[in-house]
């Protein structure tokens, strides 16, 4: 019987982290308005509920501009910083490139409070804006590891054949490297749009009036009535995820066969 | 070696003084190099001489610290890589993985304002050109080491570059295939008229396709000649030992005289070597030695007659190469002036079937003085 007791753990394991999202979809669909068994009935009313609701569609449309705003920004920052890394050598070149991915192990909630410190005593308005530059200094790291992963993957002397054969700089880098790091660039918006659609504190702290996605259904958690459309609120999300997901899965491995590279830069 | 003569032909590539410093790191130390049109010319030297260096100093992508480089006449310092009429095949050959065949091929064409039907037959020629017609739709990561690298040629010479700068084409292939490229290399330099110059640290390699070569160690060019002159009248110990076998004995020079140097060597006694065979470039202090290929001398058989002069030795080790094999013979009387008798490499070619000698075989060694150099 040997192997039973690993099955065992892998069982258990897969459990513990699927079992709580499994139940989102159950309890979004029942009638009754405790989260409880056992179940009372089927019902959509939780998802008309959400859908009638002016503030959620508002968290929505904040948290999809916040998540598309930072990625974008973060991954422009992350194509210069794995750029420079990868092909040039200049002074301080270790200290720089650490510091870039230092936010990883900080702290958030130390990010989150000193950002509005210095964004309250400059005397920046909290907004939308403030959450986009906040999301977008964490998701840094993150990208640019990424990025790093998908410039180093490729041999330098494609960009000098192509600058060879006439090309600018600048027409040999859209030319040829873009299209190769191209799987790298989706893994990294998708990374950070992921991390920024989920974030909660630099939200709660910088959004001044405003409401995202997670500050959003905090706040709900504080009305029992509100859970199970809550419920429905997750389902939707990890459909969504899920999809996303699989979008992103599904175009890198075309750009990986396409090119007949090896694996470069996808995380997932 | 390609054997034609270009030594009446205009200068193509004039490098003159030129440096490349990386920062403490001195590269390139005075380069002094004419290269003419429609050469076949080989840079050759270990890894880290420089000779790399130089041709992307040529081709524009390193700028040089000191110096000139013109080619076809015409000052390149401010001329960037984009613009110079040279190409490149590149080590890894540096096919674009993304696109096709034909859209590799076809790069450089994309500023030409040919019409695309007019494009599409330049791409077919270039295919044609290095044996790969029809193979325009293929997916460019798909091909083999040997198809790549006829993709990178056609890349490179649908442009009509005045140059084509090869880096190390062919130590990616395989033995085989490295050498049915070589000869299709030759032919293609022949075929299309254009100057080529390749980079490589295989000195066999140089000697069978360039018409001169430049050898370089530490950023200096140690001696620029035909292939032939180059292996038969090294410049100096070093470049002998770089190029080919070349076996070395200790060697005391006793006369100079009109035609030749009497010197005495243990093994060979007292010679006079023809002016001709004398290296006076021999600035890593040793001493004077003298040197002789593997192929200079010959060992006879038992019982063959014997001509011209001769001495004895043993054979104390037996490399067989099929066609050829290496006697290592340890020569009487070779225990010279420091009482070392180092063994000399001596080559035999085979003869099917026969059988060969043992190791500990006493055997006669048949030289003439024609075969030795004198390295002082």
């Amino acid at each position: 019987m040997k192997g039973r007791g690993l099955r065992i753990y892998s069982i258990l394991y897969l459990l513990f982290i699927y079992a709580p999202i499994l139940l989102l979809p159950v309890f979004a669909f029942n009638s009754g308005t405790v989260i409880a068994f056992p179940l009372k009935g089927f019902t959509t009313e939780w998802f008309a509920q959400m859908a009638g609701n002016a503030t959620l569609r508002r968290a929505i449309a904040n948290s999809l501009t916040i998540a598309v705003s930072a990625s974008v920004l973060a991954t422009c920052l992350g194509i210069f910083a794995a750029r420079a890394v990868t092909r040039f050598r200049f002074p301080g070149k270790g200290a720089i490139s650490g510091l870039i991915i230092l936010p990883i192990v900080l702290p958030e909630i130390i990010v989150a409070m000193s950002l509005l410190v210095v964004l309250l005593s400059i005397g920046i308005r909290l907004s939308l804006l403030t959450v986009i530059l906040g999301h977008t200094l964490i998701c840094m790291p993150y990208a640019t590891l990424i990025l790093t992963t998908a410039f180093n993957a490729l041999d330098r002397s494609l960009e000098e054949a192509a600058y060879d054969l006439g090309e600018t700089r600048l027409s040999a880098f859209r030319l040829v490297i873009l299209p190769l790091v191209m799987p790298g660039i989706v893994s990294s918006l998708l990374m950070s749009f992921t991390i920024s659609l989920d974030e909660f504190i630099i939200a709660f702290f910088l959004a001044g009036n405003e409401v995202t996605l997670p500050t959003y259904i905090f706040s709900q958690l504080r009305f029992p009535a509100q859970i199970p459309m809550i419920m429905a609120l997750g389902t939707v999300l990890v459909l969504f995820s899920i999809l996303m997901l699989t979008l992103a899965e599904y175009y890198r491995r075309r750009g990986v066969a396409r090119t007949g590279a090896r694996e470069s830069g996808g995380l997932l | 070696m390609t054997n034609t003569n270009t030594s009446d032909r205009k200068p193509m590539i004039e490098c003159r003084g030129v440096h490349k410093h990386y920062g403490d790191y001195h590269a390139l130390r005075g380069i002094d190099l004419t290269i003419r049109a429609g050469e076949f010319f080989s840079l050759l030297g270990p890894s880290g001489c420089g000779k790399t260096t130089l041709l992307r100093t040529i081709a524009g992508f390193e700028d040089i610290s000191d110096g000139v480089v013109m080619i076809d006449g015409q000052d390149m310092v401010h001329v960037p890589a984009n613009r110079r009429p040279t190409n490149m095949v590149f080590q890894s050959y540096a096919i674009f993985p993304h696109l096709s065949v034909a859209q590799n091929v076809g790069f450089g064409l994309r500023r030409d304002p040919r019409p695309a039907r007019d494009k599409a037959a330049a791409v077919e020629d270039a295919l044609a050109m290095v044996g790969l017609a029809g193979y325009g739709n293929r997916a460019a990561h798909a091909l083999s080491g040997g198809q790549r690298q006829r993709v990178a040629l056609a890349r490179a010479l649908i442009l009509k570059p005045k140059v084509l700068l090869l880096d190390e084409p062919l130590s990616a292939l395989d033995r085989k295939m490295r050498e049915q490229m070589q000869v299709e290399l030759i032919k293609l330099q022949r075929q299309v008229g254009i100057t080529f110059v390749l980079v490589t640290h295989d000195q066999e390699e140089a000697l069978v396709m360039s018409d001169r070569i430049a050898v370089m160690f530490e950023g200096e060019i140690a001696q620029l000649d035909g292939p032939e002159a180059l292996y038969s009248r090294p410049a100096s110990r070093r470049v002998a030992d770089f190029l080919g076998v070349m076996n070395f004995l200790p060697a005391r020079v006793t006369q100079d005289r009109a035609e030749g140097v009497l010197v005495e060597t243990p093994g060979f006694g007292v010679v006079e070597i023809p002016n001709r065979n004398v290296s006076r470039a021999n600035p890593d202090d040793a001493g004077p030695m003298v040197g002789f290929r593997p192929e200079a001398v010959s060992l006879l058989r038992a019982g063959q007659p014997e001509s011209g002069n001769i001495t004895h030795g043993t054979i104390d080790e037996v490399v067989y190469y099929g066609d050829m094999t290496y006697y290592d013979v340890r020569m009487d009387g070779a225990a010279g002036f420091d009482g070392i008798a180092p063994p000399v490499r001596i080559s035999m070619r085979n003869v099917f079937g026969r059988e060969l000698p043992d190791v500990g075989t006493r055997v006669r060694v048949s030289w003439s003085p024609g075969g030795l150099i004198l390295f002082r």
